[in-house]
């Protein structure tokens, strides 16, 4: 067992890796959860984010200016989607997955026609880095600095989704002919909860593109998994202990950290890196099934009297 | 206050599953009318409320509610004139927000929806008010998810939402129809106090004739897609489930028989 020094060197990288992919999976989160629809379109937004950050970053703006145009063009793929779900009647996945493919060649743009770009921490000040984990002052380590970020963005969404606009939003994804009937536009709403997510999904995105130096084409490929892992893992680890909404948004970053974490402990194990995709995708389905199959397989019977209620 | 001007509305038009569910029905409602709506299966008892409503588009025809012609204002636009309680006790409340937020959405029908808090201390104190007035023990439950509730507990807050922001019309489609008669009578209890109460405008659908009779104080009676009956007044507080019985035999030829209402 020498060779478990090898994991326990990793685990911190794995551990900034699944923050980040945390804020992402938040993003993930709103939609799934709170609106109650599967948005594909993050697979796209989760490379736009990172492509127009680099971009932006190389071209001489600062972090701060990069992120938010990051954010913004997410929010930009989240209204596409949103207008082809509400104003066209497209399905909402489908929706997802048309915005998803166009975004491909819209990435590709963005990085002048690469497929992939980098970016250097000797050159540019970067927010974190994969060479930020160790050796660095503390306000400085990525570790340190994507938690603040989670923690401040977890404080803006719980006053937000505690607003009149914020409960429209939660209430369209819980009942939406309930909420028309209160004179909720339940389009509107739907596009704009798409908007935030994808988003932070892409803001999310600008920080990965930092943290690994470079934006990749193909980074958002099956983002939505892994984001949905993280979403079930913190709610099947954490999910009992309170009912509160900003600990859920904490337990999803939770569940992203966990995720990431297994994934490292599995690759140490000796699993061919390939096969990382198959084993997530697996461990995703069968959470998804749970719910049903524990209904379905192993429901008792309801005991004598326990229907008798009015 | 609500004028319906021979509208018109079929479904599935061009196919074989085509059908006329409105048939250039028209009605009027005074200020303050509680009407109750009868007529069998197929009617267009619903089809009739969800015209009203803005569920979708009419084929043909005037809707006015207090003289704002609404035939084009899509369902959300609508709602600040409109309370609605619907037949499915799921259909009227957000199951996974809490008693307090579904009233604090309900309270906000029809007003511009910004960045200040979803709901009040102020708020929740009329509320917990509002709950102890419908005496089912909710006001201590203010903070459960409305999706623990019972049917006819759901019914009842899914009322009083409707009224808390007073309405120019009140819906109601069988809102008791998926209840126990113990639960369905103590929901048109709290209806008749809640209508009484603000003098509401109300449309009260209800399949049992007795309840049609026994509430408010005028009743029409649809036969394919319009009003063949309407009768208000003493003459309505005199009527019998065998007038009206014999009525809709009278339209109908004796269709009768095999049609749910006998059971009432």
């Amino acid at each position: 067992m020498v060779n478990i020094l090898t994991l326990f060197n990793a685990l911190p990288g794995a551990c900034a890796q699944g923050l980040i992919w945390g804020i992402m999976a938040i993003g993930v989160y709103i939609t799934y959860t709170i609106l109650d629809l599967a948005d594909l379109t993050v697979d796209g937004t989760m490379c736009t984010g990172g492509a127009v950050c680099i971009v932006m970053m190389s071209t001489g703006h600062s972090v701060g200016v990069s992120l938010l145009c990051a954010f913004l063009a997410g929010m930009l793929a989240g209204l596409v989607t949103g207008v082809f779900h509400t104003a066209m009647g497209i399905p909402a996945i489908l929706a997802g997955i048309l915005t998803q493919l166009g975004l491909y060649s819209v990435n590709l743009r963005i990085m002048g026609n690469k497929s992939n770009m980098a970016i250097s921490a000797d050159k540019y000040d970067l927010l974190v880095s994969l060479r930020y984990i160790k050796n660095v002052a503390f306000y400085k380590n990525t570790l340190f600095v994507v938690a603040v970020v989670t923690v401040i963005l977890i404080a803006v969404l719980y006053w937000f989704f505690g607003t009149e606009l914020g409960c429209s939003i939660r209430a369209t994804g819980s009942n939406p002919n309930m909420s028309r009937a209160q004179g909720i536009n339940t389009d509107f709403t739907k596009i704009l909860g798409l908007m935030i997510s994808n988003g932070i999904v892409a803001f999310s995105s600008g920080l990965l593109v930092q943290y690994q130096g470079f934006a990749d084409i193909n980074t958002g490929r099956g983002a939505i998994v892994i984001g949905l892992a993280a979403v079930i893992i913190g709610e099947v680890v954490f999910g009992r202990i309170s009912r509160n909404f900003a600990f859920h948004l904490l337990t999803v970053s939770f569940g992203a950290i966990i995720y990431y974490a297994v994934m490292q402990v599995v690759l140490w194990l000796g699993l061919n890196p390939n096969d990382l995709k198959l084993l997530s995708a697996l461990v995703v389905a069968v959470f998804l099934a749970l719910p049903y199959m524990k209904r379905k397989y192993f429901s008792r019977p309801v005991k004598k009297g326990g229907a008798g209620r009015a | 206050m609500l004028d319906i001007k021979s509208i018109s509305k079929t479904f599935n038009a061009g196919t074989v599953n085509e059908k006329t569910a409105l048939n250039g029905l028209s009605l009027h409602l005074d200020e303050g009318d509680f009407v109750t709506v009868i007529g069998g299966n197929g009617a267009g008892k619903s089809t009739m409320l969800n015209a009203v409503a803005g569920v979708w588009p009419v084929d043909e025809g005037v809707i006015e509610i207090g003289g704002v012609n609404v035939t084009r204002l899509p369902e959300h636009k609508r709602a600040k004139y409109l309370g609605r309680v619907f037949q499915d006790p799921m259909t009227g409340t957000a199951a996974n927000m809490q008693i307090e937020e579904n009233m604090a959405l309900a309270a906000r029908r029809g007003q511009f929806r910004g960045l200040k808090p979803g709901i009040t201390r102020k708020e929740r104190e009329f509320y917990k008010e509002k709950l102890a007035e419908l005496g089912l023990g909710l006001e201590s439950r203010m903070t459960s998810k409305v999706g623990l509730l019972s049917g006819g507990q759901r019914q009842a807050l899914t009322l009083l939402m409707a009224s808390l922001k007073k309405p120019k019309l009140l819906l109601l489609d069988e809102h008791t129809a998926a209840l126990d008669p113990k639960t369905a009578a103590k929901v048109l209890e709290a209806t008749d106090r809640i209508v009484g109460q603000d003098s509401l405008t109300t449309l009260m659908i209800t399949h049992n004739m007795k309840d049609a009779i026994a509430h408010g104080n005028r009743l029409v009676m649809m036969y394919e897609g319009r009003i063949i009956y309407d009768v208000a007044g003493e003459e309505k507080k005199k009527l019998h489930v065998s007038d009206l019985l014999e009525k809709f035999e009278q339209v109908s030829g004796g269709k009768f028989a095999n049609d749910r209402m006998m059971l009432a």
